[in-house]
C-alpha cells in the first residue's frame, strides 16, 4: 500500500506542469462542437504533439513518451488542473488507438497513429444505428465483399464528432447468415469524405453539432482498413468499449479539477449552507474515483485486466459528472441559465454521460450478472 | 505507487475470515445483546491472539503498530461478521493512552486482549461500559479513567451496542489528550467496520434473491432488483479505496471522507437489503437484523455525515 509516486514520476509531473503553464491558452478555446472551435482544438492538439504531450502513453515512435499507466494518470491530473482544453482527438486516442495496439497490423499503426497524435486526422466513432443503441449487436449496416476490400451500406447515427472529423471506425455486418447477432461482424475504418458517405450533422440539446448521422452508399474500404480478422468485430469492439467505460475515457484528473473548481465557486459565492453537502460529496467522490483508478492501475500493472468492474466505473463517473455540473449551475443561480457560461457547456455534455458508452442500465445489468452472479432475466 | 494490499495483508484478512466464519457470530451477538459477555470475551481473546488489538499499539508497549492499513483490513472483517463489543474504542484507546506513563501501564493489556476499553464520545454515550475494564473520558483538561461504575445500560437501535453514560471525573491519567489523533484512528476503524457491514449485507441479499422465487422465477432476475444491488456494489467498491487511502495517509480529512462514504454506502445497502428481503428482513429473529441495525448505528457513531463533510471542506481535500 503506497500512494507516493516515484521520484521519476514526480519529475515527470513537474515537467508536464511547467510545459502546461507555459502553453495552455489564457482564454478558453471556443467549443469544440463548433467549426471554429474544432479548428482551434486541432491546432491545440498539434501544439501538444510538437512537444510529445498529446499521447504520453504511446510508444515514442508514434509520437508518445512511452509513459506507463501511472504517469498517464499523473499527466491527466496536471492537464486538467491546468485548465487545458478538452481533447478533440479523444475518440481516436482512447478508443481506436488501444484497439490498433491490440489487434492492428504494424502497417496500420504506422499509418494511422502518427496523424492521430498530431490532430491532423481526427476520428469519429461509428457504432450506433437507429435500431441499435444499447443493443449494439442488433446493427444491420452491411460490409459486402468486393475486389480488394469491402463495400459499406447502411446508416450510422449519434456519431460523436462526426460533423467535423476526418475518418471513422465502426462495426458492420459482413455475414448476415451467422447464427448469432454477435457473429459475422467486421471492424473497419473509413473516410468521412469518401465517395458514397453523406454526413448529416445533428444538433444536440444546445443546438451544437456534437454528433451526426452517416449514410453509407457503397463506400469502398480496402482490406488494409479492416482491423483484425473479418467476422471477429464483436470481440475486438468489446475490448474497446471496456476501455471506454474504464479508465481511459474519463481520467480521474478531470473530475478532481472540476471538483476543485466547484469548491472554489462555492467559496466565491460565500459558502452557502444549502450547497455544503453537495460540494463536499463531489469533492469526496472525485477523490474516491482517483483512488479507485490507482487501485485499478495497480492491478493492471500486476497483469490483471479490467473486466466488468469497468461498468461500475462508468456508472460512477457519469453520475459524478452530472452532480458536479448540476451543483455548479444551481450555485450560479440566474447566471447558470446562460448557455455561454463556463459550466454550461460541461453541463450539456454531462447530461449524455448516463446514455452513451452503453446506458447505465446496461452497466447495472453487467454488474449484477457478472460481478454479483444474479440470473439473467428479461431486460 | 502500488495501491493494493500485499500478500501478507490479504493473508491476514483471510485468516480472520476463517476464524470468524467458524465462530458463529450471530449466536455470540445475541448473547452479548443480553449482557452475557462470555462467548464474546472468548472471541475477543482469539482476535487478540491474531493481533487485532495490537495494531494501534507501538511495539515498545507490546504491540505490532502503528499499522493503520492492517487495522483497516481487520475492521472490514470485524464488520463483515458484525462482531460485538467496543472494538473501535479499544483501538482508539491505544492512541488516547499514548503518553509514556499511561502507555506503559495500559497498552500491554490492551494489545493482549486482557482489557476492553471504551471511550466516552464528547456529549455522548460510551459503548459497552458494562463490559469494558477501562472506561476513558477525554475532557478539555485531561484524560480521565472512570473509576465509578457506569450508568445503567441504555438500549441502542443496534441491540448489540450497549450504551452507558460515564460519570464525570475519576483518575486523571494525563493532562495531554491526543484526542484528534485518537479520533482519526477511531473513525478509520469505524469506516472499515461499516464497509464490512455493507459487504455482508450485500452478500446476504444477493444469496437471498438468487434462491427466493416469485412469479415462478428468482427475484434476482428482475431488473429493478438487480439495479439496486448493482448500485450497492458500486457504492461499496468506491468506498473501499477511500478507506484504504485514508489508512495510508491518516489525514483527518481523508478519514472523514472515508467514514462518511463507507457509512453511507453501508446504510444504503442496509435499506436495499431490508427491502429485498421483504417482511423477513423486518424481523429481529432473522440474522440479517444484526447487520441492518449496525449500519444505522455506525452512521452517526464517531462523526455524523455533516461533521465529516465539515472536516473535508475545512481541509480542502
Amino acid at each position: 500500500m503506497d500512494l507516493t509516486h516515484s521520484p521519476a514520476d514526480e519529475e515527470f509531473r513537474t515537467e508536464a506542469r511547467a510545459w502546461l503553464r507555459a502553453h495552455v491558452p489564457r482564454t478558453p478555446l471556443p467549443s469544440l462542437e463548433t467549426e471554429e472551435g474544432f479548428a482551434a482544438h486541432r491546432a491545440w492538439e498539434a501544439e501538444l504533439a510538437a512537444d510529445r504531450w498529446s499521447v504520453v502513453s504511446w510508444p515514442e515512435r508514434y509520437g508518445g513518451r512511452d509513459a506507463g499507466l501511472l504517469r498517464w494518470l499523473v499527466f491527466e491530473e496536471e492537464y486538467w488542473a491546468a485548465g487545458a482544453p478538452g481533447r478533440v482527438g479523444q475518440n481516436g486516442v482512447s478508443l481506436l488507438a488501444p484497439t490498433l495496439f491490440a489487434y492492428g497490423t504494424q502497417e496500420q499503426r504506422a499509418r494511422v497513429l502518427p496523424p492521430m497524435a498530431t490532430g491532423e486526422v481526427v476520428w469519429a466513432q461509428a457504432w450506433s444505428e437507429p435500431e441499435a443503441g444499447s443493443d449494439l449487436a442488433a446493427l444491420t449496416s452491411r460490409a459486402v465483399r468486393t475486389d480488394g476490400g469491402w463495400r459499406l451500406r447502411g446508416q450510422k447515427t449519434w456519431s460523436s464528432r462526426a460533423a467535423f472529423a476526418d475518418r471513422a471506425f465502426g462495426l458492420f455486418r459482413s455475414d448476415p447468415a451467422a447464427p448469432e447477432p454477435h457473429q459475422g461482424l467486421t471492424y473497419l475504418m473509413f473516410g468521412l469524405r469518401d465517395p458514397g458517405v453523406t454526413v448529416r450533422p445533428i444538433g444536440r440539446l444546445d443546438g451544437k453539432p456534437a454528433f451526426a448521422e452517416l449514410f453509407l452508399d457503397d463506400v469502398f474500404v480496402p482490406d488494409e482498413d479492416v482491423i483484425g480478422e473479418p467476422g471477429q468485430g464483436w470481440r475486438i469492439a468489446m475490448s474497446t468499449t471496456g476501455d471506454e467505460r474504464g479508465l481511459t475515457l474519463r481520467s480521474p484528473g478531470r473530475f478532481l479539477a472540476s471538483a476543485a473548481r466547484l469548491r472554489d465557486l462555492w467559496r466565491a459565492q460565500g459558502s452557502p449552507e444549502h450547497s455544503r453537502a453537495r460540494v463536499a460529496d463531489a469533492l469526496i467522490a472525485a477523490r474516491a474515483y482517483q483512488l479507485f483508478a490507482y487501485a485499478a492501475a495497480s492491478r493492471i500493472l500486476d497483469g490483471a485486466r479490467l473486466g466488468p468492474e469497468s461498468s461500475m466505473n462508468k456508472i460512477f463517473w457519469s453520475e459524478l459528472d452530472l452532480a458536479l455540473h448540476e451543483t455548479a449551475l444551481d450555485l450560479l443561480g440566474a447566471e447558470g441559465e446562460l448557455a455561454d457560461g463556463a459550466w454550461s457547456e460541461g453541463y450539456v455534455f454531462s447530461l449524455a454521460g448516463p446514455v452513451y458508452a452503453g446506458t447505465n442500465e446496461i452497466q447495472r445489468d453487467i454488474v449484477a450478472e457478472r460481478l454479483l452472479g444474479l440470473p439473467k432475466g428479461r431486460r | 505507487m502500488r495501491f493494493l494490499l500485499d500478500a501478507e495483508q490479504r493473508a491476514f484478512a483471510d485468516a480472520l475470515r476463517a476464524m470468524l466464519t467458524a465462530a458463529d457470530t450471530p449466536a455470540v451477538i445475541r448473547d452479548w445483546s443480553r449482557g452475557d459477555h462470555t462467548r464474546g470475551r472468548a472471541l475477543w481473546s482469539r482476535l487478540a491472539e491474531a493481533g487485532v488489538f495490537a495494531l494501534a499499539v507501538p511495539e515498545e508497549y507490546g504491540g505490532l503498530g502503528p499499522r493503520p492499513v492492517e487495522l483497516a483490513v481487520a475492521f472490514v472483517e470485524l464488520g463483515r461478521y458484525a462482531v460485538p463489543g467496543p472494538l473501535v474504542e479499544t483501538a482508539g484507546a491505544a492512541v488516547l493512552l499514548g503518553e509514556p506513563a499511561p502507555a506503559r501501564r495500559f497498552l500491554p493489556g490492551l494489545a493482549a486482549g486482557a482489557d476492553l476499553a471504551t471511550v466516552a464520545a464528547p456529549g455522548g454515550y460510551a459503548l459497552d461500559g458494562d463490559a469494558a475494564s477501562l472506561r476513558l473520558s477525554p475532557a478539555p483538561d485531561g484524560l480521565y479513567l472512570c473509576t465509578a461504575p457506569p450508568g445503567p445500560v441504555r438500549r441502542s437501535l443496534d441491540p448489540a451496542r450497549r450504551l452507558t453514560a460515564l460519570p464525570p471525573g475519576g483518575e486523571l491519567l494525563t493532562p495531554a489528550v491526543p484526542y484528534d489523533r485518537a479520533l482519526t484512528w477511531i473513525r478509520l476503524a469505524t469506516a472499515a467496520q461499516a464497509l464490512g457491514v455493507g459487504l455482508a449485507l450485500l452478500d446476504r441479499t444477493v444469496a437471498h434473491v438468487r434462491q427466493r422465487t416469485q412469479f415462478g422465477v428468482p427475484v434476482g432476475s428482475f431488473q429493478a432488483v438487480k439495479h439496486r444491488l448493482a448500485d450497492s456494489r458500486t457504492a461499496l467498491e468506491f468506498a473501499r479505496p477511500l478507506v484504504l487511502g485514508a489508512a495510508v495517509s491518516l489525514r483527518p480529512e481523508d478519514v472523514a471522507a472515508a467514514k462518511l462514504t463507507a457509512c453511507e454506502a453501508a446504510y444504503r445497502t442496509a435499506r436495499t437489503a431490508l427491502h429485498l428481503h421483504g417482511a423477513i428482513g423486518y424481523t429481529a429473529e432473522y440474522d440479517l437484523s444484526l447487520w441492518l441495525t449496525k449500519a444505522r448505528a455506525l452512521r452517526s457513531a464517531w462523526g455524523t455525515p455533516e461533521e465529516c463533510r465539515d472536516r473535508v471542506l475545512a481541509a480542502g481535500l
